[in-house]
């Protein structure tokens, strides 16, 4: 919670019109707090309208989310505002999620929104209208180490919800301005709060997917995005390959793949094959056995520190790399001023993907972390 | 909070007077007005009132005014009417870039329908040339739609030279008047156009009801289709506390037109001098002179107009930036866009639309508002992101 001495201030809540951060702004007006809420217009699924799903359900920034944010700001009597963030999330969350996939990575759009939209653009409109601190529903902690005065993030106290690994790009000016009110509670205990206050939204089911990529389908997004931009998307076929090089079939293009993936594959073969590596410049995808999936080490590229203000020798930590993963038993090596680390883990990991995110941890403490090179 | 409004061009209160003349034609005079017994011809008697008085406005005929449920019905009455009542293949439509949705949705169905469109661009100062409007017309043109004055920057555009040149043509001319009625003097006739736009809610009457002035003699086809009402031109049982609404408010802005539009220009200038004293800068979009009274949008270099029209509400004001989009976020003016500003620059800008209810006091506690939050806004330093 705030510090009495910016208190006084309103809080913007970033509501997007699902039951947790609906829950966040209820809590925070309940406990007094003058609260601003905010839903911030990212991208217009109208856009593509060949993808239009049936359900609309979940979908990014639909007009039913906006209409249930706006329910809920009406229920509790606080200021609500819709805020135009289309240009800025198409090029700094969009685009690079496009560029990631055709360069034959598997991006993770919801750590460029965090940092450059929800914990920048968005802290910079908060402050504008007057707000000194921002609150989100994301699962996660943050508190201030009183003796070196350095705001740490850590785990949510839910493990199963903890969305942390996505907040490893925080800087402290942003840590310093953000509140994460459900860190501490389950997510059956925000329903249950979002019951007891009547919020409109307690019973709302909750999407899993990305927001902007209707079902899940990347592939579908990323061809229908580059035709509306002119751009043709890329239509090479390419080959499926042995990790010997050995072609054993075709495929329809290198971004249809991620690394793990072992659907879709149109083969038969004895063993269950498993996408190993692919690569854009020669349109190869190898596919190999789960054995062939493990890797003893990564390196992390553009490392942000969270919690450790620095690394400047080798230490032991427990590394993520990917949100559905158990953080595992890991040396971290310092390589380029600590803004690259190496990656050693005790037990090879099946299926290092690049362009996900390594985040380091140790027990709950968010250390930092860097992108899977 | 004490809440101060600045966004008349947006929408208007009921007037007090316009709502003492509507509430008994919602009880009393109920009958319908096409009826022939006692109650309708009271409803009737109503409704011709009202007609008479929103002619008088306009310098029309009362048989020339039909009433429709707002300037977006009178809009597509107006082009679609006019474009539809033709029956030939090659048919061509002059409009300008500047228009409202209204407008500019509508031509975009004509579009649909095979018609030729062409949008006039609109000069910096937000006015357009009569000679581009010469040189946009063809033998094939059918209509030209040029607005009265504009809802953004409140620029007068010259209707009677546009009239001289389509009526040479022998081309109808239709003119959105939403944002001009009740601030301008209003004579169709001496103007020259064949179909004039109007709005209720713009003018102190309540939402729901608008007329279109048809120069008797022009021709339209129906966009609706039904009974016999408002002479075969717009089916659909007469709304007549609408109506009478309508008429009184026409009343209403037209007793004292003169005063009211010195008054409200005294306190624009008042309002554009204190900010431009106190903020640098800053600087007025579009020409200066030639505007409704009322109106007037300033750029604040270097600030997001969303955030400052945030701010400004949190404090009490309201004022506007932009049309809002179906989420209710805001996306930059297309007008600011086509008289030629650049995207930051529109984003940066905010519409302050005067009327009755607004005081010197209340403007001077406007011009401090926004002076305070647009040096706060131009404070604050982006926060520095992770990794780029």
């Amino acid at each position: 919670m705030p510090d009495s001495s910016i208190s006084s201030k309103p809080i913007a809540v970033a509501m997007s019109g699902g039951v947790d951060s609906s829950t966040v702004a209820a809590l925070l007006a309940s406990r007094g707090y003058s609260v601003v809420g905010l839903t911030m217009q990212l991208w217009n699924q109208r856009r593509l309208p060949e993808l239009a799903n049936d359900g609309g359900a979940g979908r990014c920034c639909s007009l039913d989310d906006v209409y249930d944010a706006r329910h809920v700001a009406e229920q509790l009597g606080i200021p609500y505002y819709v805020v135009n963030f289309e240009t800025q999330f198409e090029q700094q969350v969009v685009e690079p999620f496009i560029h990631e996939y055709l360069a034959g990575r598997t991006p993770i759009p919801c750590t460029l929104c965090n940092n450059f939209i929800k914990f920048d653009r968005f802290i910079e409109l908060a402050d504008g209208v007057g707000a000194a601190q921002i609150a989100t529903g994301h699962y996660a902690r943050v508190r201030r180490e009183p003796s070196t005065g350095r705001y740490q993030l850590l785990r949510a106290a839910d493990h199963t919800k903890d969305q942390s690994y996505f907040l490893f790009g925080l800087t402290q000016p942003q840590l310093e301005r953000s509140l994460f009110p459900l860190g501490e509670m389950t997510k059956l205990e925000v329903r249950a709060l979002a019951r007891e206050l009547g919020l409109a939204v307690a019973e709302k089911s909750e999407s899993y997917e990305i927001c902007f990529v209707p079902n899940g389908d990347y592939a579908a997004f990323l061809e229908a995005y580059l035709r509306s931009k002119g751009r043709e998307p890329v239509y090479a076929r390419g080959d499926l390959v042995t990790s010997d090089g050995v072609k054993i079939g075709e495929h329809a293009g290198v971004h249809h793949f991620t690394v793990g993936q072992r659907r879709g594959l149109g083969i038969a073969a004895g063993e269950p094959l498993y996408v190993i590596a692919t690569d854009p410049n020669t349109q190869r995808v190898t596919v190999g056995s789960n054995d062939q999936l493990l890797r003893a080490a990564l390196t992390a590229a553009d490392v942000n520190w969270v919690s450790w203000p620095t690394l400047s020798a080798p230490a032991r930590a427990q590394v993520k790399i990917r949100h559905r993963h158990e953080p595992t038993a890991a040396v971290l090596y310092p390589v380029e001023y600590s803004t690259r680390v190496e990656v050693h883990f005790d037990e090879p990991q099946r299926a290092v993907t690049p362009g996900q995110a390594a985040v380091f941890y140790d027990g709950d403490l968010v250390l930092g972390g860097g992108w899977i090179e | 909070m004490q809440r101060y409004y600045f966004d008349h061009n947006a929408t208007t209160p009921v007037s007090p007077a316009v709502l003492a003349a509507m509430v008994p034609c919602l009880g009393e005079v109920y009958g319908n007005a096409s009826s022939i017994h006692h109650f309708g011809q009271m409803a009737k008697q109503q409704l011709e009132q009202a007609r008479r008085q929103a002619a008088t406005l306009v310098h029309c005929g009362p048989q020339e005014i039909v009433f429709v449920s707002g300037g977006t019905e009178a809009d597509n009455l107006a082009l679609l009417g006019a474009v539809r009542v033709f029956n030939k293949r090659d048919k061509h439509v002059v409009t300008t870039a500047i228009e409202h949705p209204a407008v500019l949705n509508t031509c975009t169905q004509l579009e649909r329908e095979g018609v030729a469109v062409t949008y006039v661009p609109a000069g910096p100062d937000g006015v357009v040339e009569p000679d581009e409007i010469r040189r946009a017309m063809r033998t094939s043109t059918v209509l030209v739609s040029v607005m009265h004055a504009n809802n953004e920057l409140g620029t007068v555009q010259p209707i009677a030279e546009i009239s001289r040149i389509s009526r040479a043509a022998g081309v109808a001319l239709h003119v959105d008047g939403v944002q001009a009625l009740g601030k301008l003097p209003v004579d169709v006739y001496a103007l020259g156009v064949d179909l004039y736009s109007m709005s209720g809610h713009k003018i102190y009457a309540p939402k729901g009801v608008g007329a279109l002035f048809v120069r008797k003699g022009a021709l339209i086809a129906s966009i609706l289709f039904g009974g016999h009402h408002e002479r075969e031109r717009r089916p659909g049982t007469e709304n007549v506390p609408g109506a009478v609404a309508f008429g009184c408010a026409a009343e209403c802005v037209g007793s004292d037109l003169d005063a009211e539009s010195a008054r409200l220009a005294a306190l624009r200038d008042r309002l554009e001098q204190g900010i431009l004293a106190r903020i640098d800068s800053a600087g007025v979009n579009g020409a200066r002179a030639n505007r409704t009274p009322n109106t007037t949008n300033i750029y604040f270099a270097g600030i997001e107009g969303e955030a400052l029209v945030i701010a400004l509400d949190l404090r009490g004001f309201a004022v506007s930036s932009g049309a809002a989009c179906s989420s209710g976020a805001v996306e930059p003016s297309h007008v600011l866009l086509a008289i030629g500003l650049p995207p930051e620059r529109a984003r940066a800008s905010i519409r302050f639309s005067l009327g009755r209810t607004n005081t010197a006091e209340q403007v001077d506690a406007l011009i401090d508002a926004v002076a305070e939050s647009v040096k706060h806004l131009r404070k604050i330093s982006p926060v520095v992101p992770a990794h780029a």
